[in-house]
This record gives C-alpha cells, sequence and structure tokens, in this order.
C-alpha cells in the first residue's frame, strides 16, 4: 500500500505517495530528480549515496523513503548558496580531491558532516571520519587534503 | 527498489507496537541497519515492517544509581559521542565507536543491534564484560534478562516475537577499573572476525576484578569465565595475561567462513584477549 509522505529537501518542500519498498536513494533521484546523490554499491558500504537527513549524515541506500516522512533532507544540490560553492566544495574544487568524481557527492556530504563535529581534525581523524566512503581513484591524498582545507577555510 | 513490498507501520506508543507485534507477518524496525540490508538480499522478507522511531521514551541516556540506562532506540554515535558514557562507561562507548561506519553509527542502534544478534557484531562482546541487563517489555508486562542468558545462538536471542527491548544497563565503571575493546575486523564490512571486550579492577597491586566478552569466534557471544578465574588474583604481568589469554577458545566450537579458518579465529581470540588485557590494565593502572 501507497504511504503519503512530505519531505523537506533542500529547504522545498515535496509530497509525494511511495511505496515502502522505495529507496530514499531512488526516490531522491528518480521521483525528485536530484541526480547529485549517487548509487555506488547499493549496499551500505561505499558512501555515494550520503545525504544529510535532520543534520546527519546516512547512507541513502539504506534508509526507506517513507522513513524520510516529515524530516529535512540536504543533498549535494543544496549545498551552494546564491551562486558561490560552499567552503568544503570550494576546497574539493582547489584540492583537486576527486578524479572521476563518482564519490565525490558523497564524500563531501560526509566531510561536511565530519568538520560540523571537529572543527579542526587531524588527518587521522580525517581518515577515520571518512571510513564510511570509497574513493577508487584519488587514493584518498587530495581529498584528505580538501577536507584540511575546508576546515582552516571554515574556522576562518 | 527492493522485491518483496510491505506495509510500513509506525506505532506512537508501545502499547500500539505490541497490537501490531501480534501479526505473525511482522518485524520490528529500529535503525534499519540489519533489517534492510537483510530485505535487500531478501533473507527478511517481512509483509509488515514495524518502525518503532516514534515510539516515545526509547532513546535515553540516564543514570540511576550505579547503573547507567540506555534505551534501546539509542545510537551507536550517541553512545560513543555522549560524555557521560565516556566517562561512565568508556567500554561501551569504545564499542559503539567500532561499529560500521559513521553514516551507518547515525542510525543503527544498540536495541537493533543486539537483538539482531550477528554472531560478529561488537556489542555482544561488551555487554557480556559488563554483566549488562537487558530489559524486555511484552504486553501487560516485562522481564530482565542478563547479557549471558540473553545472546543464545547466531542471530538468536531470548528475545520472543510479541516482545521489545526497551533498555539495556550497564554498570558505572569503578575508579580502579580499565577496560578495551580490541578487534580485527573484516575490512569491507567492518565486523569483527573476532573482537575481545575486556575489563580489570587493579588492587594493591593485584587484579582485583576481571571480565572478559567474546564476539566473532563461535556462534553467539560468551562471556570467558576460565580466562577470569587464571587472571584474577595474580599481578596482572605479561607472562600472567599470555597464560590467561591461552584457555579463551577452549570448548568453543569456532566459527570458519572465507575469512578465516576456525584454527586461525581461535589464535586470533588468543591474540586478542592477551592485547585486550594488557589495555585494560594498563588503564587501570592509570587511573
Amino acid at each position: 500500500m501507497k504511504k503519503s509522505i512530505t519531505v523537506t529537501i533542500n529547504g522545498t518542500k515535496h509530497t509525494h505517495d511511495v511505496e515502502p519498498r522505495l529507496l530514499l536513494i531512488h526516490y531522491l533521484r528518480e521521483v525528485v530528480g536530484l541526480t547529485g546523490p549517487h548509487i555506488g554499491c547499493e549496499t551500505s558500504i561505499c558512501g555515494a549515496c550520503t545525504v544529510s537527513v535532520d543534520g546527519k549524515a546516512i547512507k541513502s541506500c539504506a534508509m526507506f523513503a517513507v522513513q524520510a516522512d516529515g524530516r529535512e533532507i540536504l543533498t549535494i544540490e543544496g549545498l551552494s548558496a546564491d551562486g558561490k560553492l560552499h567552503p568544503v566544495q570550494q576546497a574539493f574544487w582547489e584540492e583537486h580531491g576527486l578524479q572521476c568524481g563518482y564519490c565525490t557527492p558523497g564524500m563531501i556530504m560526509a566531510s561536511k558532516q565530519l568538520i560540523e563535529r571537529n572543527p579542526s581534525p587531524t588527518e587521522s581523524e580525517i581518515r577515520h571520519g571518512l571510513e564510511g566512503n570509497l574513493c577508487r581513484c584519488t587514493g584518498y591524498q587530495h581529498i584528505v587534503a580538501a577536507v584540511k582545507a575546508a576546515a582552516a577555510k571554515m574556522g576562518a | 527498489m527492493i522485491a518483496q513490498n510491505f506495509d510500513y507501520l509506525t506505532p506512537v506508543s508501545l502499547a500500539e507496537a505490541f497490537d501490531l507485534l501480534n501479526d505473525p507477518g511482522a518485524k520490528v524496525m529500529a535503525g534499519g541497519m540489519s533489517l534492510i540490508p537483510m530485505m535487500k538480499l531478501r533473507l527478511a522478507a517481512p509483509e509488515r515492517v514495524v518502525d518503532l522511531r516514534h515510539v516515545p521514551g526509547l532513546n535515553k541516556i540516564q543514570q540511576d544509581g550505579a547503573m547507567l540506562r540506555i534505551g534501546a532506540m539509542t545510537t551507536h554515535h550517541e553512545l560513543e559521542s555522549t560524555p557521560l558514557v565516556r566517562a561512565a562507561c568508556p567500554l561501551l562507548a569504545q564499542a559503539a565507536a567500532a561499529i560500521g561506519d559513521v553514516q551507518v553509527r547515525n542510525v543503527g542502534t544498540i536495541g537493533g543491534s543486539i537483538a539482531h544478534a550477528d554472531p560478529s557484531a561488537d556489542y555482544p562482546a561488551a555487554l557480556q564484560a559488563l554483566e549488562a541487563e537487558i530489559r524486555i517489555a511484552h504486553r501487560g508486562g516485562e522481564r530482565t534478562v542478563l547479557a549471558k542468558d540473553f545472546f543464545q545462538d547466531t542471530f538468536t536471542t531470548a528475545l520472543e516475537p510479541n516482545e521489545l527491548i526497551v533498555e539495556i544497563s550497564v554498570p558505572l565503571e569503578a575508579k580502579c577499573t580499565g577496560a578495551s575493546y580490541q578487534k580485527m575486523l573484516q575490512p569491507a564490512s567492518g565486523f569483527a572476525i573476532v573482537g575481545i571486550a575486556a575489563r580489570v579492577s587493579m588492587d594493591g597491586g593485584k587484579v582485583s576484578m576481571v571480565r572478559v566478552g567474546v564476539t566473532g569466534l563461535g556462534g553467539s557471544s560468551y562471556r570467558a569465565a576460565n580466562v577470569e578465574a587464571l587472571l584474577v588474583g595474580s599481578e596482572g604481568s605479561a607472562a600472567d595475561i599470555g597464560k590467561a589469554a591461552a584457555v579463551v577458545a577452549e570448548g568453543i566450537d569456532a566459527n570458519s567462513d572465507i575469512h578465516a579458518s576456525a584454527e586461525y579465529r581461535a589464535h586470533l581470540a588468543r591474540v586478542y584477549t592477551a592485547r585486550a588485557l594488557s589495555a585494560a590494565i594498563a588503564r587501570a593502572e592509570a587511573q
């Protein structure tokens, strides 16, 4: 039986009837049309589908859309404001924190939470804090540099 | 989209949840970090999913005398980051921090994890070493089960289908006690191939109390009373630790899978028991 859900996504309210078995990532991409969050492994390992629900980074392939009813979601599309990139996005750009870019939306959402919880993380804290996100291109070096740069910028 | 459709129900009270659980096709969901992957793999195909997120009162952390009472819907992240838990029961905070990754810890709950009773889960080792009490409610009553009786076998606990875990209670650590959770993890999943939780109290240079909980080795977590008996009363030297850790796998039918043979798991259990005991003793002595 379909259920009506109302979700605030990037500041805009959306109401849809969805089947309970619809995963949040499929809802975001196929119903709402936000293709920023990516589907990598779909087994809650890779983190490419990471979005923020009520301020917490979660893997949207491991949550049903019905569970998001009444909650606030932030996706990569909602990060920039007034034509300006979010400091984490800007730092990934400047530090070349990506190659193919597939993991990037999830990396940035996870990095944003990491810096919010720990404004000046050490290298080890950054590496540990991104344990839920896999990148197959960069070897992580430039991602870690980007998070460091973003933390410095956001603290400034 | 997963293959099997289901009804999604969100009770707003325990009484309503018990009503819904009378249906044999119903399955409880807490954070969903075990159930949803099981549904994707078609290992679980419930007709009705009963999500507890709107049931009030299940996610508080409270100190009550010498005990810390933790609501079943408390997330792993709340346990690893709450100052009261980190100070009063560091072993539980350490075990919570060892689970999966940060996105999983933001959603997954202690009640959901222990009800699922994965033989490689992290909490059971800590809860065995802490001699935790698990408060279980059913329509019209409740009961309390000790961790050693709660975890019965692989994915099997003392929970009946019409019961819900409401609270987990652990003791506040005494000043002279040190604790450590050490695990060998499977790098892709983060699950423990073997995980050992140790608590040690030192008094006058001697081990006055020791508790050892083991996960990942056998079908169920357990408390290694044989290790404890060998170590208590000793000085806790490296030789004492080695002698005690050597017996941790005795009498256990060790798991064997593509990640580790039974023989290798038993070896890891001995190595990680020694590491956990050493770390716990060092922390107890530093108090």
